[in-house]
């Protein structure tokens, strides 16, 4: 299978370009080794190794609790690794953590920005943390509250801020010194499409605008949009890094999920489905469920030609994604992990 | 996949974001009595946009000063009139001190938010943003003792030392108060919930203040006591603002205050910037 090399993270290609620049090591915007970070008994951040080339997009893709937001509070300075080393534009994450801190910037799985306060009230504070004059930090602010569509809410407290305006704050907040690094940690999760789609964009300029972005992600239509490189992290380790096209071609083109109006023809369906598309089909916890991987997107539409001359009625189906679940059923052969469960069996392992 | 943002308002403005971008030059970084500054001025916004906070300030200092009056004042002196006169500058101390321990929960409730975060990762000096807060807390302080005095002088207080008398002891109250709190900042951050932060703040502030020359004078306590209550900061402080408002103080009194504060300084304030450095 593909995803043996996948892991390796070898393949040629479309790769050379960053290669180049990842052999000329000093270039980097991110270089971390080995990295671990234990919370009392458990290893949240288990030997991440970890490369990023200035001005690219780099996905961190993992469930709750791989490890995502440890990391990135590693690079952000606001922990100290408890073995392993790391620089950020060559400067040394704990030696060097001020000459880092003047180089990035950090918006939190949760709003960094002061709800008591007002959105303007905001910028300005971090402005003037910043150094920017009094004055200068008010024409900032203003500008910023303009570029995010946020001037009608500039006087308003942040906490009767929606989902989507409370993160373009947050993002405001991050570029009031345009950073060379911006951590954004789950920036789209909870948000509705549209924010979230607005989100994507300002993630976009920011990259073209020349900002290197690490962003962690539960979705993988998410790392597919936006990252140039991703790395799946599973219980603290990245266990496979690579462009979008090689994650996906690792997992299949993704999954056609069918429901049946009569749950009792499950058997039936999963037989029928199995034979038209050459894979094994997978039953979902509920009765009425059954998804398959798909591999060439032509022979769904006979698979479903061929479930109703069979006679199997379905009220819906759907083309998707392979989600983050069938990536990790790919990659590690298990489902994703909730928290809980991957704390646990990572002090197992 | 498609983007719905076609038909949608333009709510970021991608020319703006880009000519935002180009203009965010960085530049010189503030020294750290100007960020200290601008955490002062997060704090006081913070009480304007939540004046509900300002309950402790306004309401522990009349609840105090008239209880203690009333129901000790006969007891003790003979008379509520001639009690005021020796307990207000210690009524003063108590509802203040008390006060403080308000800064180690809102630090608490501040740390575990996402925006603590963002400061801790500016390029800023480190302790800004806790002495910043400790800043904001003193206007709460100085808040505080112009209810107590008002109050005082309406009850029947007169203090001899005069208006500069009032101010000074004010100000020290205030130096001392900043100090003290930063064993409630290393406290906000070692508990984990504001509720323990309170309940500890409670289990030191009782004794501390209870067993200080507040209320009584020592002399009519048993000597091993009036030893120990020699060693309270809180008492060299009451000494100190008695002396400042009856206008009699004299130097080694109000130097007593300051090496307190001093060593108050000394050993809590590392402790917290430790901390604060390395919360997870």
């Amino acid at each position: 299978m593909s995803e043996e090399d996948f892991i390796a993270g070898e393949s040629d290609g479309d790769m050379s370009i960053g290669r180049d620049l990842i052999d000329g090591s000093d270039g980097l915007a991110i270089h971390a080794e080995g990295l671990i970070h234990r919370f009392g008994d458990t290893t949240a951040v288990d030997g991440v190794d970890l490369k990023v080339v200035p001005g690219e997009i780099y996905g961190f893709l993992g469930p709750n609790g791989a490890g995502k937001t440890t990391t990135i509070r590693k690079l952000a300075t606001l922990l100290r690794p408890d073995s392993g080393t790391a620089r950020v534009f060559g400067h040394d994450i704990v030696r060097e953590a001020d000459a880092v801190r003047g180089r990035v910037s950090l918006t939190g799985q949760f709003a960094s920005v002061d709800e008591d306060l007002t959105g303007l009230e905001n910028l300005i504070l971090i402005a003037r943390l910043l150094g920017y004059s009094r004055k200068a930090s008010r024409v900032r602010a203003n500008e910023l509250l303009d570029a995010f569509g946020l001037s009608d809410a500039a006087g308003r407290q942040v906490k009767k801020y929606s989902g989507g305006m409370r993160r373009r704050l947050d993002i405001a907040a991050s570029i009031v010194v345009t950073p060379d690094l911006i951590f954004l940690d789950e920036p789209t999760t909870g948000l509705d499409p549209r924010s979230r789609n607005q989100v994507w964009e300002i993630i976009r300029t920011l990259a073209a605008e020349g900002t290197t972005v690490l962003l962690t992600t539960q979705y993988l239509d998410e790392a597919d949009q936006l990252a140039d490189r991703i790395a799946v992290i599973d219980h603290g380790k990245v266990i496979a890094e690579g462009t979008p096209g090689e994650l996906k071609a690792s997992v299949g083109s993704g999954a056609l999920h069918v429901r049946l109006r009569d749950p009792e023809q499950r058997p039936e369906a999963a037989r029928v489905l199995s034979q038209a598309l050459g894979v094994s089909v997978q039953l979902g916890s509920d009765p009425a469920a059954l998804s398959a991987r798909v591999s060439d997107p032509e022979r769904v539409s006979y698979a479903l030609v061929e479930l109703s001359r069979s006679g199997v009625a379905i009220t819906d189906f759907a083309l998707g994604q392979p989600s983050l679940d069938e990536v990790f059923l790919a990659l590690t052969g298990r489902p994703a992990e909730d928290e809980d469960t991957a704390a646990t069996e990572g002090e197992a392992a | 996949m498609t983007t719905p943002t076609a038909s949608a308002q333009p709510v970021v403005r991608e020319d703006a974001l880009r000519l935002a971008l180009a203009s965010g030059k960085r530049p010189k970084r503030p020294n750290a009595l100007s960020a200290s500054l601008t955490f002062g001025w997060r704090a006081l916004l913070k009480i304007k946009h939540v004046p509900e906070q300002l309950f402790d300030v306004t309401a522990f200092p009349i609840m105090f000063t008239l209880m203690f009056t009333y129901l000790f004042g006969g007891a003790i002196a003979g008379s509520t009139g001639e009690y005021l006169q020796f307990l207000l500058p210690g009524i003063l101390v108590q509802t203040v001190v008390f006060i403080t321990m308000y800064t180690g929960m809102g630090l608490n409730t501040d740390v575990t938010k996402g925006v603590f975060d963002r400061f801790r990762s500016l390029p800023i000096w480190r302790p800004a943003a806790l002495v910043g807060a400790l800043l904001g807390d003193v206007a709460r302080y100085a808040m505080a003792s112009t209810i107590v005095i008002a109050l005082g002088l309406i009850l029947g207080f007169r203090p001899e030392g005069g208006a500069v008398g009032v101010l000074l002891s004010v100000a020290l109250v205030l130096v001392f108060s900043f100090s003290l709190s930063w064993i409630w900042t290393a406290l906000g951050l070692i508990l984990r919930t504001p509720n323990s932060v309170m309940m500890a703040s409670f289990m030191i502030l009782f004794p501390l203040t209870f067993a200080s020359n507040i209320f009584v004078d020592p002399r009519t306590m048993p000597s091993w006591l009036e030893t120990a209550i020699g060693f309270n900061p809180i008492t060299h402080l009451v000494t100190a603002v008695r002396g400042l408002m009856s206008g009699t103080a004299a130097i080694p009194q109000i130097g007593a205050v300051f090496l307190s504060c001093a060593v108050l300084i000394a050993v809590f304030a590392p402790i917290t910037m430790y901390l604060y450095r390395n919360k997870k």
